[in-house]
């Protein structure tokens, strides 16, 4: 699991050392640059949305859920996989988790706000956000919890809040290794603050132990959830397309799968750069891409099972819609997405494929396109064509919605990249105790 | 004096008192077996400090299971009764409205927030109690003082016993520890008197929750005031938007009239029973604008208008215009006595002048619908069926003063 013969320290040594480093290398600071100027452009256009109106968007009657809810679902699609890893694995007992575990829980925090973001300004009067939630107010209303996109609020902000705190109290030991590491006042201020005076004694431990596992607990059928809910959205409305029994496994099934496919994307870079390679090993990578070929197979059996209820189900409205997506005038998209999902995981069938770094990088890179375009058919090809044909449009998306989408990953990667600079990227008290020499030998 | 007094105080907070003993190992099984020897030894205020959890360390220190889980499962419980609670008092009770035919209150829609909030409370419930139970944050603590022990949260191994137990003995307790660890014992140290918390924090902190106030106050002053200027309009909505009242003039259109008329050709959507209807309204016929002749009433059904038509005249009528129509009712004399005096401006106006007696129905209609003159409108208060019923009385009346026929 840990390859290169490491002892406590060195493991210590090898994680902190990017952090502790007086300057990060040059390519951190060019792809900050580029990410910190996309968020600009994220946070200028989120200015120029409010200050006009959400006319801005491409999004019109018929097709009112345009890109805003495709990359929402996506960017919630990609934040599974970090609460994936570090709870059912964890209650797996797959301790191979231990070497991705902290970033993967980063980046599902970082893509759940990227995630957040789009409904948050898709509601148009953002001033009035908050009457998504039960708060007393003068106008003496309350939401309307029969609503699958009330239930939407709670549990994307819920699995937020649970993926920050169980990423926090993972961090809580790390945090106090830094402190103690910190050669100047600033950082052990700054991470003694955030350590809140740990101590690692055992009892501390027990309670903490008991704690982590709780947490893992919860996060497991919340991960589940969570998508299950997002597709709520779709399968409890009317529109063909979107009216199935399918959907909530089918979400979860692609989540985890676009989930582990950006938790690969961004390791191959960031175990190169900051000599994690013994860490974050070739194993690790190989097993999420067996994850990968495992959800990609899942997500292509959803794909078939839909045409074959449309078929069987014998509801020619239903039946349209699905030889619209496939045929229709968004056929492009939704081949693009059936290569990218289906057809290109299945080179991992091969061993030497799943091994190889420049294979499963564009692999996994096909996958976070391929995702991208499962939601745009689901969202934009139902709606575009639904009960009215006399309402049949093509969406066109504006500048504002590319340009929007393209920020979103400014956002991501800004706060991913300060994350890999200031805070461990691999769990350093968990990979310890998966050494051999952190158990006792004559202990039982 | 004073400056000595102070630099007495100073002083205090460097003396150092022995808190504790500390001693180190550098695997595993050493701590281990030491924290077995510990235990034996039938301490209760140490601990053991690993970089990272120790298998099998809880028995060898003989730490018994943590109450977490209840605690814990007393947040879920919390929150899966708030959840029930809430959506069942939001939704049925304090602001019940309809959609699309669901019921108000119904289990399965609401099972997704009941787990939500289950989960969520239980979460927080989580990190807050690991936190509390294990005295976190505690930003201070005598084992920061030693060196060594900076690396409890790397790769060492420490055994901490407290002065605070009962059997803490400065000489035997070391002894104890000498015998495990091959590393010398360390004393920790502890202030005698503890430095106090910076002032400066406290009146900022102090001074920074007074200010959390202020904007509470605004708020509470603005709810039980009054106030003659305008609210204030932060975010305008579409409370102000570009567009044109009737009746103004603007430069887009040639004739500079913001109310357009009616476009050219346009085909009225409104088919003939209509136009009756607004006949029977109005007393005009819609197609010339002229007020109509004959009542707008089938023929058979004459008879019982006209006896509705008196009535009807004889409640809202006669008051004025006396029971024969010639002005002779209550009002109107008492009005004509007070003009007699200069008290009033009065018209005696009887039907049988010639200018009303050749008013068709319609016109008569039309004055009970709008009133004229100081007669008021009776459209609020008389069934227009009645006031065609009275109309046809007034005719009536009309006729048996004035009568060119046989």
């Amino acid at each position: 699991m840990v390859l290169g013969n490491r002892d406590f320290a060195s493991v210590t040594d090898v994680v902190c050392a990017p952090v502790e480093a007086p300057k990060p290398p040059a390519i951190w600071y060019a792809v900050f640059g580029v990410s910190l100027t996309l968020l600009l452009m994220l946070f200028g256009l989120i200015g120029h949305l409010i200050w006009t109106g959400v006319g801005v968007w491409g999004n019109n009657v018929p097709v009112a859920w345009a890109w805003p809810i495709v990359n929402f679902v996506f960017w919630v699609g990609i934040g599974h996989a970090g609460t994936l890893i570090s709870a059912i694995l964890f209650l797996f007992r797959q301790h191979w988790r231990t070497g991705i575990n902290r970033f993967a829980e980063a980046m599902t925090i970082f893509a759940v706000i990227c995630a957040g973001l789009f409904p948050g300004i898709h509601i148009g009067r953002v001033w009035v956000a908050y009457w998504l939630f039960p708060i007393p107010n003068q106008m003496q209303m309350w939401p309307q919890f029969r609503s699958p996109l009330l239930w939407d609020v709670f549990a994307v902000s819920t699995y937020f809040t649970v993926s920050l705190l169980f990423w926090y109290l993972g961090l809580i030991p790390d945090l106090a290794t830094l402190r103690d590491r910190a050669k100047t006042k600033t950082r052990q201020l700054i991470y003694g603050i955030f350590a809140m005076g740990w101590r690692g004694s055992a009892r501390q431990w027990h309670r903490y132990e008991r704690g982590y596992l709780l947490l893992a607990a919860f996060s497991t059928p919340l991960v589940l959830s969570v998508h299950s809910v997002v597709s709520f959205d779709f399968a409890v409305s009317q529109v063909p397309g979107w009216h199935t029994t399918i959907f909530p496994p089918y979400f979860v099934a692609g989540a985890i799968f676009s989930g582990f496919a950006m938790v690969v994307t961004l390791s191959i870079p960031a175990r190169a750069l900051y000599g994690l390679k013994d860490l974050i090993t070739v194993r690790h990578l190989e097993t999420m891409n067996k994850v990968i070929l495992a959800t990609g197979m899942m997500v292509g059996y959803a794909y078939s099972i839909e045409f074959f209820i449309a078929w069987y189900g014998g509801n020619p409205v239903e039946r349209f819609a699905f030889v619209n997506r496939a045929f229709g005038p968004y056929a492009w998209a939704y081949w693009t997405m059936a290569l990218c999902n289906v057809l290109s995981p299945q080179i991992f069938w091969f061993k030497k494929a799943r091994r190889s770094i420049p294979v499963m990088f564009i692999v996994a890179i096909f996958v976070n396109i391929g995702m991208w375009f499962e939601r745009f058919v689901i969202v934009i090809t139902s709606l575009s064509r639904d009960y009215l044909p006399s309402s049949w449009a093509y969406f066109t998306p504006t500048w504002v919605d590319v340009c929007m989408f393209i920020g979103s990953f400014g956002l991501f990667f800004t706060l991913f990249l300060l994350f890999l600079r200031f805070l461990p990227a691999v769990a350093i008290a968990e990979v310890k105790n998966v050494l051999p020499q952190a158990h006792p030998k004559h202990h039982h | 004096m004073a400056h000595d007094h102070a630099e007495a105080e100073a002083k205090n907070y460097d003396e150092l008192k022995l808190a504790g003993y500390l001693a180190e190992f550098d695997n595993v099984d050493d701590l281990v077996h030491a924290c077995e020897k510990v235990r034996d030894a039938g301490y209760t205020k140490w601990d053991a400090h690993s970089p990272f959890p120790v298998h099998g360390i809880d028995d060898a220190m003989g730490i018994k299971m943590t109450i977490l889980p209840w605690i814990v499962l007393g947040g879920g419980l919390t929150g899966l009764a708030t959840a029930i609670l809430m959506q069942w008092w939001m939704n049925a009770v304090d602001y019940p409205f309809l959609i699309s035919g669901k019921p108000y209150w119904s289990i399965p829609a609401s099972v997704p927030i009941y787990f939500e909030l289950t989960v969520l409370l239980s979460a927080i419930t989580t990190f807050v109690s690991v936190l509390a139970l294990n005295w976190l944050p505690a930003f201070y603590h005598p084992l920061f003082r030693s060196e060594r022990f900076k690396r409890a949260t790397n790769d060492r191994f420490f055994i901490a016993i407290d002065d605070a137990d009962p059997l803490f003995h400065k000489k035997r307790t070391k002894e104890l520890l000498e015998s495990l660890s091959k590393e010398p014992i360390e004393d920790v140290m502890d202030h005698v008197t503890r430095p106090p918390f910076p002032k400066e924090i406290i009146y900022t902190a102090v001074i920074a929750a007074c200010a959390t106030f202020i904007p509470l106050a605004i708020a509470a002053r603005a709810r039980y005031s009054t106030s003659t200027e305008p609210r204030i309009h932060l975010i305008w909505d579409m409370d102000y938007q570009p567009k044109y009242k009737t009746q103004r003039e603007t430069h887009f259109f040639e004739d500079r009239r913001a109310t357009r008329p009616q476009v050219k050709n346009t085909v009225a959507t409104t088919d003939s029973v209509e136009m009756d209807q607004i006949l029977f309204d109005t007393g005009r016929d819609p197609a010339t604008g002229k007020p109509v002749t004959k009542v707008p009433v089938p023929t058979t059904e004459l008879a019982a208008l006209m006896a509705r038509g008196q009535d009807r005249f004889q409640i809202f009528c006669t008051p004025c215009h006396g029971v024969a129509g010639d002005a002779n009712g209550t009002v109107s004399n008492r009005a004509a006595a007070l003009m007699t005096v200069g008290k009033a401006t009065w018209v005696k106006k009887t039907y049988h002048d010639d200018a009303i007696r050749v008013q068709p129905v319609g016109e008569i209609f039309e004055t009970i619908t709008k009133g004229k003159a100081t007669m008021p409108a009776y459209k609020g208060q008389i069934p227009a069926r009645d006031r065609w019923a009275i109309a046809m009385y007034v005719k009536a009346l009309q006729e048996s003063q004035w009568s060119d026929k046989p």
